[in-house]
């Protein structure tokens, strides 16, 4: 559905996109994680027929971006990270306009127009000035305006930024919704947690290049090495870790109140005989379990110090 | 049936549902009808009630100059952020990711504005009908000078348009659009006298009606697209004589050189306005 094939671009004598290559298959979520200056938004603008790349390929349905951008941009809704709104519209007049601007027919906009913001949860906003709405309602109203054409394609640059946390959670809500309805999402966001949540695969850019890609869980499986496992004891949890970190496979055994927290790189059954031994040396175990690296880690963990600017826009 | 333009009718919706659109036509009328009736008041009190064709048609030359002057101040200012406008709400991205070509958002907005120009233009009308009625003008003029208006408009309204599109800042563009109107509107006029003054200065026997050459060829060609001449001409007065002719009236080559300019710097728009 959408293809990136070794996409380059520069603005001067800075490389925004260095050899970009990504394929996103149909009704898939598409996270693309990155710090600022990774690109993200210049493949999204590319792929929005906005920007035209200097090198590579990007295609919308087997179409290509820069040869047919008319039918491209009849097949892609597309949601800048930063966007205004018309003053001295109506929001019904704000969705019709932008069906009028889409070759909708006359007679199909005003059912289209309350379906839309039905689908936005603003049913009763159509006759409201679009200036008035608040920012995660014109959010919400930008979201049906990319969808006032049907297309299979959404391009959404940080959409939940500068919302609140539940403009946030109906945003997400939304956006399962649109997953329901087929529709192929190429979202960014920094709030990675959440992203993690809806995306069914992410992409971790940075200085222009795709660092690793795949399904949220592999992608956090594959980047730890040594797993993180946890070790939950009735008390001597200090001693624990101590004994741990004399053990072969263990690193940074450390004690965090009546657990013991660890790096293991030894497979399955040599974890077994871990816990028969701290079992054996009398420890009572409550418990014993991986923890999972969130999104957030796993991106800190592969853009190294560039990921440290992950706290914005 | 044909769907009017969305961006056209976006445009005068949200033109005229501001407070912005009465109050500007009002200062217009205020400020065109001050002059005019103003000049009346002074050049009649005298002879109130007697029929004086010299003294309407310096009136009616006066409307005519003011209405253009005018246009000069609001039709650069009108169309000067059209596009730039669009890019500093961040607006624009959106619109060039619909199914409306660079063209046609391009011609909307240039008509929308011009079409409040022409209101602005008719809402006049009342007064050029005092100027009439007082005799001295005759309808063929009138008409001449309102062709001359749209022509002038469009141009202007190019000009705005294209500085819009070319710089990203709505403040470096309407000074660039007014620069370029008062260059093209009071440049070409000054030129036009400083060559024929330089000229004559260097002749003994001086003879306007024999002077040709490529000198007498410009000065001809810049009076003729000085709006200030063509203006003048249509009300029949007289500019620079040269021996120079192009077998075209001053306001025909001036229509061509403004629709044929202001079709290129729209082209240019339009073009400006795609993917790089």
């Amino acid at each position: 559905m959408i293809r990136f094939d070794g996409v380059s671009k520069a603005f001067g004598a800075t490389r925004a996109l260095d050899g970009f290559s990504l394929a996103a298959g149909r009704g898939l979520v598409y996270g693309l994680i990155g710090p600022n200056g990774a690109g993200k938004t210049t493949a999204m603008s590319i792929l929005a027929t906005l920007l035209l790349p200097d090198a590579g390929t990007a295609t919308v349905d087997g179409l290509n971006v820069v040869d047919r951008a008319a039918e491209v941009r009849g097949r892609i809704g597309y949601m800048p990270d930063f966007f205004g709104v018309y003053d001295g519209l109506r929001a019904g007049e704000y969705l019709e306009f932008f069906a009028a601007a889409h070759q909708i027919p006359v007679q199909r906009r005003p059912g289209l127009v309350k379906t839309l913001l039905e689908l936005v949860n603003l049913p009763d906003k159509a006759g409201v000035y679009v200036d008035s709405l608040s920012r995660g309602m014109k959010q919400r109203l930008a979201l049906a305006r990319c969808l006032v054409h049907d297309p299979d394609v959404l391009i959404l640059d940080e959409p939940a930024s500068g919302l609140d946390p539940r403009a946030r959670a109906e945003m997400k809500e939304i956006i399962r919704q649109l997953k329901r309805l087929d529709k192929t999402v190429l979202i960014s966001s920094h709030i990675l947690p959440e992203l993690a949540e809806i995306c069914d695969r992410v992409a971790i850019m940075e200085a222009g290049k795709l660092v690793v890609s795949g399904p949220v869980a592999e992608i956090t499986a594959v980047s730890q090495g040594a797993r993180r496992l946890c070790i939950e004891v009735l008390d001597r949890a200090t001693e624990l870790a101590g004994f741990l970190s004399t053990r072969p496979g263990v690193s940074e055994a450390h004690a965090d109140g009546t657990a013991a927290g660890f790096f293991f790189s030894g497979d399955r059954k040599e974890q077994a005989a871990l816990l028969q031994a701290v079992i054996e040396g009398g420890w009572s175990v409550v418990e014993c379990g991986e923890v999972r690296r969130n999104l957030e880690e796993v991106f800190m963990a592969v853009t190294g110090e560039g990921g440290e600017n992950i706290d914005g826009n | 049936m044909t769907e009017i333009n969305p961006v056209l009718l976006k445009e005068l919706r949200q033109r005229f549902r501001t407070d912005k659109t009465p109050w500007l036509l009002s200062l217009y009328l205020l400020v065109i009808g001050f002059f005019v009736l103003g000049f009346m008041y002074l050049n009649w009190r005298q002879l109130p009630g007697i029929f004086q064709p010299n003294s309407s048609h310096v009136l009616f030359v006066m409307l005519c100059i003011t209405q253009l002057v005018l246009l000069g101040f609001v039709v650069p200012g009108l169309t000067a952020s059209v596009i730039s406008g669009e890019r500093e709400r961040q607006t624009l991205n959106v619109l060039l990711t619909t199914r409306l070509t660079t063209r046609q958002i391009i011609w909307s907005k240039l008509v929308s504005s011009c079409a409040f120009v022409v209101l602005l233009i008719l809402a006049t009308l009342p007064l050029y009908s005092i100027v009439f009625m007082s005799g001295g003008i005759a309808p063929g003029q009138v008409l001449g000078v309102f062709g001359f208006y749209l022509v002038t408009v469009f141009l202007f309204g190019s000009i705005g348009v294209t500085c819009s599109s070319f710089f990203k800042k709505t403040s470096v563009s309407t000074v660039t659009a007014y620069g370029l109107a008062f260059a093209f509107s009071a440049g070409t006029g000054f030129l036009a006298a400083f060559l024929y003054e330089t000229s004559r200065a260097n002749h003994v026997n001086w003879n306007p009606a024999a002077w040709t050459g490529f000198t007498a060829g410009v000065v001809e060609f810049l009076q003729h697209i000085n709006p200030v001449f063509v203006l003048m001409e249509i009300m029949g007065e007289k500019g620079i004589l040269t021996g120079v002719n192009f077998g075209l009236p001053g306001w025909g080559i001036y229509s061509i050189v403004c629709l044929a300019a202001g079709i290129l710097l729209l082209r240019w728009s339009a073009r400006l306005l795609r993917a790089k």
